[in-house]
Protein backbone atom coordinates (compact mmCIF):
# COMPACT_ATOMS: atom_id res chain seq x y z
CA UNK A 1 0.00 0.00 0.00
CA UNK A 2 2.61 2.45 0.61
CA UNK A 3 3.90 1.96 -2.55
CA UNK A 4 0.20 2.95 -3.80
CA UNK A 5 -0.18 5.80 -1.58
CA UNK A 6 3.21 6.86 -2.85
CA UNK A 7 2.02 6.77 -5.98
CA UNK A 8 -0.85 8.46 -5.36
CA UNK A 9 1.16 11.92 -4.40
CA UNK A 10 -0.35 14.85 -6.24
CA UNK A 11 -3.22 12.55 -7.35
CA UNK A 12 -1.61 10.42 -9.69
CA UNK A 13 -3.16 7.20 -10.68
CA UNK A 14 -1.64 4.71 -8.63
CA UNK A 15 -0.91 1.58 -11.42
CA UNK A 16 0.13 -0.22 -8.21
CA UNK A 17 -3.76 -0.61 -7.19
CA UNK A 18 -4.47 -2.91 -9.56
CA UNK A 19 -2.04 -5.45 -8.08
CA UNK A 20 -3.94 -7.90 -6.53
CA UNK A 21 -3.37 -7.73 -2.45
CA UNK A 22 -3.29 -11.07 0.03
CA UNK A 23 -3.37 -8.22 2.90
CA UNK A 24 -6.05 -5.47 3.16
CA UNK A 25 -4.06 -2.06 3.10
CA UNK A 26 -4.57 0.10 5.85
CA UNK A 27 -7.13 2.36 3.92
CA UNK A 28 -9.40 -0.70 3.14
CA UNK A 29 -9.87 -1.24 7.15
CA UNK A 30 -9.97 1.79 8.13
CA UNK A 31 -13.19 2.50 5.28
CA UNK A 32 -14.32 -1.09 6.58
CA UNK A 33 -14.60 0.16 10.29
CA UNK A 34 -15.96 3.20 9.28
CA UNK A 35 -19.05 1.67 7.16
CA UNK A 36 -19.21 -1.12 9.73
CA UNK A 37 -19.67 1.13 12.44
CA UNK A 38 -22.47 3.55 10.79
CA UNK A 39 -24.29 0.82 9.90
CA UNK A 40 -24.51 -0.77 13.48
CA UNK A 41 -25.50 2.82 14.37
CA UNK A 42 -28.43 1.93 12.25
CA UNK A 43 -27.59 5.43 10.31
CA UNK A 44 -26.53 3.75 7.04
CA UNK A 45 -28.07 1.27 5.06
CA UNK A 46 -25.31 -0.97 3.24
CA UNK A 47 -27.44 -2.27 0.71
CA UNK A 48 -27.56 1.48 -0.27
CA UNK A 49 -24.22 2.23 -0.29
CA UNK A 50 -24.11 -1.05 -3.01
CA UNK A 51 -26.47 0.50 -5.03
CA UNK A 52 -25.27 4.05 -5.28
CA UNK A 53 -21.40 2.53 -6.57
CA UNK A 54 -23.05 -0.14 -8.74
CA UNK A 55 -25.18 3.21 -10.19
CA UNK A 56 -21.87 4.85 -11.02
CA UNK A 57 -19.72 2.05 -12.02
CA UNK A 58 -22.44 0.47 -14.79
CA UNK A 59 -25.54 3.38 -15.24
CA UNK A 60 -24.07 6.64 -15.15
CA UNK A 61 -21.08 7.49 -17.35
CA UNK A 62 -19.68 8.88 -20.42
CA UNK A 63 -22.15 7.03 -22.73
CA UNK A 64 -25.20 9.88 -21.13
CA UNK A 65 -23.15 12.12 -22.77
CA UNK A 66 -22.75 10.96 -26.06
CA UNK A 67 -25.83 10.40 -26.46
CA UNK A 68 -26.93 14.30 -26.08
CA UNK A 69 -23.88 15.18 -28.92
CA UNK A 70 -24.96 12.50 -31.09
CA UNK A 71 -28.41 13.94 -31.53
CA UNK A 72 -27.14 16.90 -31.25
CA UNK A 73 -25.24 16.24 -34.19
CA UNK A 74 -28.04 14.87 -36.56
CA UNK A 75 -30.81 17.08 -35.02
CA UNK A 76 -30.26 21.05 -35.78
CA UNK A 77 -33.14 21.65 -33.80
CA UNK A 78 -32.30 19.78 -30.66
CA UNK A 79 -28.61 21.34 -30.93
CA UNK A 80 -30.13 24.69 -30.82
CA UNK A 81 -32.20 23.58 -27.64
CA UNK A 82 -29.16 22.14 -25.98
CA UNK A 83 -26.92 25.38 -26.78
CA UNK A 84 -29.73 27.80 -25.20
CA UNK A 85 -31.06 25.47 -22.03
CA UNK A 86 -28.78 21.97 -22.13
CA UNK A 87 -30.69 21.80 -19.04
CA UNK A 88 -34.01 21.25 -20.39
CA UNK A 89 -32.20 19.51 -23.58
CA UNK A 90 -31.08 16.78 -21.69
CA UNK A 91 -33.92 16.00 -19.46
CA UNK A 92 -35.42 15.06 -23.28
CA UNK A 93 -33.49 12.33 -23.53
CA UNK A 94 -33.97 11.40 -19.60
CA UNK A 95 -30.89 12.89 -17.80
CA UNK A 96 -31.35 15.26 -15.30
CA UNK A 97 -29.18 13.78 -12.14
CA UNK A 98 -27.76 15.38 -9.21
CA UNK A 99 -24.44 17.91 -10.45
CA UNK A 100 -26.36 18.03 -13.60
CA UNK A 101 -29.56 20.85 -12.86
CA UNK A 102 -27.76 23.61 -14.32
CA UNK A 103 -25.67 21.88 -17.80
CA UNK A 104 -24.42 24.25 -19.65
CA UNK A 105 -22.92 22.99 -23.33
CA UNK A 106 -20.02 25.02 -25.42
CA UNK A 107 -19.99 24.32 -29.02
CA UNK A 108 -16.64 23.78 -30.53
CA UNK A 109 -16.10 25.27 -33.84
CA UNK A 110 -13.17 25.96 -35.95
CA UNK A 111 -12.44 28.80 -34.89
CA UNK A 112 -13.19 28.19 -30.84
CA UNK A 113 -11.83 24.94 -29.35
CA UNK A 114 -13.73 25.03 -25.65
CA UNK A 115 -12.11 23.54 -22.43
CA UNK A 116 -13.07 22.85 -19.07
CA UNK A 117 -11.25 22.46 -15.94
CA UNK A 118 -12.47 23.05 -12.10
CA UNK A 119 -9.34 24.85 -10.71
CA UNK A 120 -10.65 24.69 -7.04
CA UNK A 121 -11.65 21.07 -6.70
CA UNK A 122 -13.49 18.15 -9.13
CA UNK A 123 -16.56 19.75 -10.43
CA UNK A 124 -18.06 18.04 -13.22
CA UNK A 125 -21.02 16.70 -15.06
CA UNK A 126 -21.87 13.48 -13.16
CA UNK A 127 -24.99 12.98 -14.75
CA UNK A 128 -23.61 13.16 -18.37
CA UNK A 129 -20.10 11.81 -17.87
CA UNK A 130 -20.16 9.39 -14.60
CA UNK A 131 -17.18 10.33 -11.78
CA UNK A 132 -14.29 12.30 -13.37
CA UNK A 133 -11.36 10.57 -14.01
CA UNK A 134 -8.12 10.88 -11.99
CA UNK A 135 -6.28 13.03 -13.97
CA UNK A 136 -9.10 15.89 -13.97
CA UNK A 137 -9.00 16.23 -10.32
CA UNK A 138 -5.42 16.58 -9.78
CA UNK A 139 -2.65 19.27 -8.92
CA UNK A 140 -1.04 18.77 -12.92
CA UNK A 141 -4.26 19.55 -14.64
CA UNK A 142 -6.23 22.10 -12.15
CA UNK A 143 -3.00 23.75 -12.19
CA UNK A 144 -1.94 24.28 -15.79
CA UNK A 145 -5.55 23.96 -17.59
CA UNK A 146 -5.89 27.75 -16.85
CA UNK A 147 -2.57 29.19 -17.52
CA UNK A 148 -0.99 27.24 -19.97
CA UNK A 149 -4.12 25.41 -21.88
CA UNK A 150 -2.50 25.31 -25.57
CA UNK A 151 0.64 23.50 -23.46
CA UNK A 152 -1.92 21.30 -21.72
CA UNK A 153 -3.94 20.19 -25.23
CA UNK A 154 -0.56 19.47 -26.91
CA UNK A 155 0.12 17.02 -24.20
CA UNK A 156 -3.48 15.35 -25.00
CA UNK A 157 -2.03 15.12 -28.71
CA UNK A 158 -4.15 18.30 -29.80
CA UNK A 159 -2.21 20.67 -31.64
CA UNK A 160 -4.63 24.31 -31.71
CA UNK A 161 -3.72 26.40 -34.28
CA UNK A 162 -2.51 30.06 -33.20
CA UNK A 163 -5.23 31.47 -34.79
CA UNK A 164 -8.29 29.70 -33.04
CA UNK A 165 -9.46 30.56 -29.90
CA UNK A 166 -8.88 28.51 -26.94
CA UNK A 167 -11.70 29.59 -23.91
CA UNK A 168 -11.16 27.59 -20.56
CA UNK A 169 -13.97 27.36 -18.68
CA UNK A 170 -13.18 26.98 -14.86
CA UNK A 171 -16.24 25.48 -12.71
CA UNK A 172 -16.15 27.90 -10.01
CA UNK A 173 -19.97 28.00 -9.33
CA UNK A 174 -22.65 25.04 -9.77
CA UNK A 175 -22.72 25.74 -13.30
CA UNK A 176 -21.53 22.21 -15.15
CA UNK A 177 -20.22 22.23 -18.51
CA UNK A 178 -20.22 20.08 -21.37
CA UNK A 179 -18.43 20.20 -24.75
CA UNK A 180 -20.22 19.78 -27.62
CA UNK A 181 -17.49 18.78 -29.98
CA UNK A 182 -17.13 19.14 -33.83
CA UNK A 183 -18.59 16.25 -35.64
CA UNK A 184 -15.87 14.65 -37.72
CA UNK A 185 -15.42 14.88 -41.50
CA UNK A 186 -16.54 11.60 -43.32
CA UNK A 187 -18.98 10.83 -40.58
CA UNK A 188 -22.26 12.49 -42.62
CA UNK A 189 -23.69 8.91 -43.24
CA UNK A 190 -23.16 7.54 -39.86
CA UNK A 191 -26.50 6.85 -37.53
CA UNK A 192 -27.48 8.20 -34.15
CA UNK A 193 -25.58 5.14 -32.72
CA UNK A 194 -22.71 5.14 -34.83
CA UNK A 195 -22.10 8.23 -33.84
CA UNK A 196 -22.21 8.12 -30.43
CA UNK A 197 -19.76 5.38 -30.66
CA UNK A 198 -17.00 7.98 -31.86
CA UNK A 199 -17.88 10.51 -28.84
CA UNK A 200 -15.16 9.97 -26.27
CA UNK A 201 -15.17 11.76 -22.62
CA UNK A 202 -11.84 13.47 -23.23
CA UNK A 203 -14.01 15.33 -26.49
CA UNK A 204 -16.71 16.32 -23.90
CA UNK A 205 -13.98 17.74 -21.26
CA UNK A 206 -12.38 19.78 -24.36
CA UNK A 207 -9.03 17.63 -24.49
CA UNK A 208 -9.94 15.58 -27.77
CA UNK A 209 -11.19 16.41 -30.63
CA UNK A 210 -13.86 13.13 -32.26
CA UNK A 211 -12.13 11.23 -34.85
CA UNK A 212 -13.68 8.96 -37.51
CA UNK A 213 -11.29 6.98 -39.70
CA UNK A 214 -13.15 5.87 -43.03
CA UNK A 215 -10.59 4.04 -43.73
CA UNK A 216 -10.71 1.98 -41.31
CA UNK A 217 -14.84 1.31 -41.46
CA UNK A 218 -14.30 0.65 -45.67
CA UNK A 219 -11.47 -2.28 -44.37
CA UNK B 1 -9.12 30.61 2.42
CA UNK B 2 -6.09 31.06 0.35
CA UNK B 3 -5.08 27.17 0.38
CA UNK B 4 -2.97 24.65 -1.56
CA UNK B 5 -6.26 23.71 -3.02
CA UNK B 6 -6.72 27.00 -4.87
CA UNK B 7 -4.12 25.55 -7.74
CA UNK B 8 -4.94 27.57 -10.73
CA UNK B 9 -1.89 29.12 -12.29
CA UNK B 10 0.75 26.98 -10.02
CA UNK B 11 3.93 25.43 -12.04
CA UNK B 12 5.89 22.26 -10.78
CA UNK B 13 3.02 20.07 -10.23
CA UNK B 14 4.35 17.63 -12.80
CA UNK B 15 2.57 15.92 -16.50
CA UNK B 16 -0.99 14.70 -16.66
CA UNK B 17 -1.23 11.00 -16.04
CA UNK B 18 -3.97 9.83 -18.44
CA UNK B 19 -4.84 6.40 -17.96
CA UNK B 20 -6.45 4.81 -20.56
CA UNK B 21 -9.71 2.70 -19.66
CA UNK B 22 -10.13 4.08 -16.44
CA UNK B 23 -12.35 2.31 -13.80
CA UNK B 24 -14.93 4.64 -11.93
CA UNK B 25 -13.16 3.69 -8.60
CA UNK B 26 -10.06 1.69 -8.85
CA UNK B 27 -10.60 0.11 -5.52
CA UNK B 28 -14.00 -0.94 -3.62
CA UNK B 29 -12.85 1.42 -0.79
CA UNK B 30 -13.04 4.57 -2.89
CA UNK B 31 -16.81 3.53 -4.06
CA UNK B 32 -17.58 3.18 -0.44
CA UNK B 33 -15.74 6.55 0.18
CA UNK B 34 -18.30 7.90 -2.18
CA UNK B 35 -21.11 6.46 -1.67
CA UNK B 36 -21.26 6.98 2.35
CA UNK B 37 -20.43 10.53 1.24
CA UNK B 38 -23.54 10.63 -0.92
CA UNK B 39 -25.52 9.48 1.62
CA UNK B 40 -24.36 11.13 4.95
CA UNK B 41 -24.80 14.77 2.86
CA UNK B 42 -28.30 14.58 2.08
CA UNK B 43 -28.45 15.50 5.29
CA UNK B 44 -27.43 19.29 4.78
CA UNK B 45 -26.28 21.57 7.34
CA UNK B 46 -22.55 21.05 8.30
CA UNK B 47 -22.49 18.31 5.87
CA UNK B 48 -23.65 20.73 2.33
CA UNK B 49 -21.55 20.38 -0.67
CA UNK B 50 -20.01 24.12 0.48
CA UNK B 51 -18.87 22.78 3.29
CA UNK B 52 -18.02 19.84 2.82
CA UNK B 53 -15.75 21.30 -0.07
CA UNK B 54 -14.37 23.66 2.41
CA UNK B 55 -13.95 20.18 5.03
CA UNK B 56 -11.18 19.52 2.14
CA UNK B 57 -9.94 22.84 1.70
CA UNK B 58 -8.92 23.02 5.40
CA UNK B 59 -6.65 19.15 5.23
CA UNK B 60 -3.37 20.35 6.11
CA UNK B 61 -1.38 21.15 3.03
CA UNK B 62 0.92 18.97 3.24
CA UNK B 63 -1.66 16.02 3.68
CA UNK B 64 -3.83 17.49 0.47
CA UNK B 65 -1.19 16.99 -1.36
CA UNK B 66 0.68 13.56 -0.22
CA UNK B 67 -3.51 11.89 -0.72
CA UNK B 68 -4.88 10.77 -3.39
CA UNK B 69 -8.70 12.13 -4.20
CA UNK B 70 -10.69 9.75 -2.02
CA UNK B 71 -8.29 9.42 0.97
CA UNK B 72 -9.12 13.25 1.71
CA UNK B 73 -12.98 12.47 1.70
CA UNK B 74 -11.97 9.66 3.88
CA UNK B 75 -10.09 12.27 6.20
CA UNK B 76 -13.31 14.98 5.65
CA UNK B 77 -15.72 12.29 6.87
CA UNK B 78 -14.37 11.17 9.64
CA UNK B 79 -13.73 14.55 10.86
CA UNK B 80 -17.46 15.04 9.95
CA UNK B 81 -19.26 12.40 11.43
CA UNK B 82 -17.62 13.17 14.75
CA UNK B 83 -18.58 16.73 14.55
CA UNK B 84 -22.21 15.82 13.95
CA UNK B 85 -21.95 13.64 16.88
CA UNK B 86 -23.39 10.67 14.81
CA UNK B 87 -19.90 8.76 16.41
CA UNK B 88 -17.13 9.66 19.13
CA UNK B 89 -13.75 8.77 18.61
CA UNK B 90 -13.96 6.56 21.14
CA UNK B 91 -16.02 4.52 18.78
CA UNK B 92 -14.00 4.81 15.67
CA UNK B 93 -10.85 3.59 17.76
CA UNK B 94 -13.08 0.70 18.74
CA UNK B 95 -15.05 0.09 15.26
CA UNK B 96 -18.19 -0.57 17.36
CA UNK B 97 -20.92 1.68 18.82
CA UNK B 98 -20.54 2.33 22.98
CA UNK B 99 -22.58 0.68 24.54
CA UNK B 100 -26.50 2.26 25.13
CA UNK B 101 -25.96 4.37 22.32
CA UNK B 102 -29.08 5.23 20.35
CA UNK B 103 -30.13 3.28 17.41
CA UNK B 104 -30.87 5.89 14.27
CA UNK B 105 -32.92 5.03 11.17
CA UNK B 106 -31.42 4.89 8.10
CA UNK B 107 -30.85 8.40 6.10
CA UNK B 108 -31.18 6.70 2.55
CA UNK B 109 -32.59 3.06 2.13
CA UNK B 110 -31.31 0.94 -0.80
CA UNK B 111 -35.22 1.71 -2.21
CA UNK B 112 -34.58 5.55 -2.03
CA UNK B 113 -30.94 5.26 -4.23
CA UNK B 114 -32.55 6.03 -6.92
CA UNK B 115 -34.44 8.88 -6.52
CA UNK B 116 -32.04 10.51 -4.53
CA UNK B 117 -29.17 10.23 -7.89
CA UNK B 118 -32.13 11.75 -9.84
CA UNK B 119 -33.07 14.58 -7.30
CA UNK B 120 -32.49 17.96 -8.44
CA UNK B 121 -30.91 19.58 -6.03
CA UNK B 122 -29.92 22.99 -7.93
CA UNK B 123 -28.13 25.40 -5.82
CA UNK B 124 -30.53 27.95 -8.31
CA UNK B 125 -32.81 29.66 -5.86
CA UNK B 126 -36.06 30.95 -6.88
CA UNK B 127 -36.18 34.63 -5.54
CA UNK B 128 -36.21 38.11 -6.59
CA UNK B 129 -33.01 39.56 -6.65
CA UNK B 130 -31.61 42.47 -8.30
CA UNK B 131 -28.93 42.10 -10.58
CA UNK B 132 -25.69 44.41 -9.66
CA UNK B 133 -24.50 43.81 -13.67
CA UNK B 134 -25.82 43.77 -16.86
CA UNK B 135 -24.18 41.60 -19.78
CA UNK B 136 -21.50 43.51 -21.44
CA UNK B 137 -20.25 45.65 -18.20
CA UNK B 138 -16.99 45.80 -17.40
CA UNK B 139 -16.04 44.56 -14.36
CA UNK B 140 -13.02 43.74 -11.83
CA UNK B 141 -12.71 40.45 -9.46
CA UNK B 142 -12.87 41.95 -6.17
CA UNK B 143 -9.06 41.45 -4.32
CA UNK B 144 -10.53 39.31 -1.29
CA UNK B 145 -8.69 37.06 0.59
CA UNK B 146 -11.10 35.50 2.91
CA UNK B 147 -10.13 32.86 5.86
CA UNK B 148 -12.92 31.01 5.41
CA UNK B 149 -14.73 29.64 2.14
CA UNK B 150 -14.67 31.75 -1.22
CA UNK B 151 -15.12 30.02 -4.47
CA UNK B 152 -12.84 33.30 -6.53
CA UNK B 153 -9.85 31.81 -7.66
CA UNK B 154 -6.59 33.58 -6.09
CA UNK B 155 -5.60 33.77 -9.94
CA UNK B 156 -8.28 35.92 -10.81
CA UNK B 157 -8.62 38.30 -8.10
CA UNK B 158 -8.43 42.06 -8.75
CA UNK B 159 -8.35 41.10 -12.77
CA UNK B 160 -10.78 42.64 -15.26
CA UNK B 161 -13.44 41.03 -16.85
CA UNK B 162 -16.55 41.39 -18.56
CA UNK B 163 -19.79 40.06 -18.17
CA UNK B 164 -21.04 37.97 -20.90
CA UNK B 165 -24.17 36.10 -19.00
CA UNK B 166 -26.51 36.34 -15.93
CA UNK B 167 -26.97 33.20 -14.81
CA UNK B 168 -29.25 33.89 -12.76
CA UNK B 169 -30.01 33.49 -8.92
CA UNK B 170 -27.89 30.83 -6.80
CA UNK B 171 -27.07 30.97 -3.34
CA UNK B 172 -23.51 32.06 -2.16
CA UNK B 173 -21.09 29.28 -1.28
CA UNK B 174 -19.14 31.80 0.64
CA UNK B 175 -21.78 32.43 3.57
CA UNK B 176 -23.56 28.86 3.17
CA UNK B 177 -20.23 26.80 3.52
CA UNK B 178 -20.07 28.26 7.02
CA UNK B 179 -24.05 28.08 8.10
CA UNK B 180 -24.14 31.68 7.92
CA UNK B 181 -27.16 31.71 5.19
CA UNK B 182 -28.11 31.33 1.85
CA UNK B 183 -27.40 35.03 0.78
CA UNK B 184 -28.82 34.42 -2.86
CA UNK B 185 -27.72 36.41 -5.52
CA UNK B 186 -26.93 36.51 -9.30
CA UNK B 187 -23.86 34.46 -10.86
CA UNK B 188 -22.45 35.93 -14.23
CA UNK B 189 -20.11 34.11 -16.40
CA UNK B 190 -17.23 36.73 -16.87
CA UNK B 191 -14.62 36.20 -19.46
CA UNK B 192 -11.21 37.06 -18.87
CA UNK B 193 -8.62 37.51 -21.46
CA UNK B 194 -5.70 35.35 -20.40
CA UNK B 195 -3.32 38.05 -20.97
CA UNK B 196 -5.01 40.10 -18.63
CA UNK B 197 -4.45 37.26 -16.17
CA UNK B 198 -1.32 35.88 -16.97
CA UNK B 199 0.63 38.59 -19.06
CA UNK B 200 2.56 38.63 -23.04
CA UNK B 201 2.92 35.34 -22.32
CA UNK B 202 -0.32 33.61 -22.56
CA UNK B 203 -1.61 33.57 -26.28
CA UNK B 204 -3.93 36.59 -27.34
CA UNK B 205 -6.65 34.79 -28.67
CA UNK B 206 -6.98 32.70 -25.21
CA UNK B 207 -9.79 33.35 -22.37
CA UNK B 208 -10.98 32.18 -19.20
CA UNK B 209 -14.08 32.16 -18.06
CA UNK B 210 -15.35 31.78 -15.01
CA UNK B 211 -18.90 32.10 -12.93
CA UNK B 212 -18.88 35.06 -10.53
CA UNK B 213 -21.29 36.05 -8.06
CA UNK B 214 -22.54 39.75 -7.70
CA UNK B 215 -20.45 39.74 -4.10
CA UNK B 216 -17.41 38.73 -6.04
CA UNK B 217 -17.69 41.73 -8.14
CA UNK B 218 -17.02 45.22 -8.63
CA UNK B 219 -17.89 48.05 -11.52
CA UNK B 220 -14.83 49.20 -13.64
Amino acid sequence: MLESRESSRLGLPAQQDHVSQAIPSDVTLRVKALESLLVDKGLVDRAALDRIVDTFETKIGPRNGARVVARAWIDRDYMKRLLTDASTAIEELGFHRYQGEDIVALENTPKIHNLVVCTLCSCYPWPLLGLPPVWYKSAPYRSRAVIDPRGVLKEFGLDIAPDVEVRVWDSTAEIRYIVLPERPAGSEHLNEDALAALVTRDAMIGTAKVTFDVRKESA
Amino acid sequence: MNGVHDMGGMHGMGPIRHEPNEPTFHEPWEGRVYALSRVLRTRGGIWNLDASRHGLEVLPPIDYLRMSYYERWLAWLLKTVVAAGDVTPAEIESGSPAIGSPRKSALVTAEAVPSMVDRRASARRDVAVTPRFKPGARVRARNLHPTGHTRIPRYVRAKHGVVVLDRGVFLFPDTNAHLLGEKPQHVYSVRFAARELWGEQASPRDFVHLDMWDDSLEPV
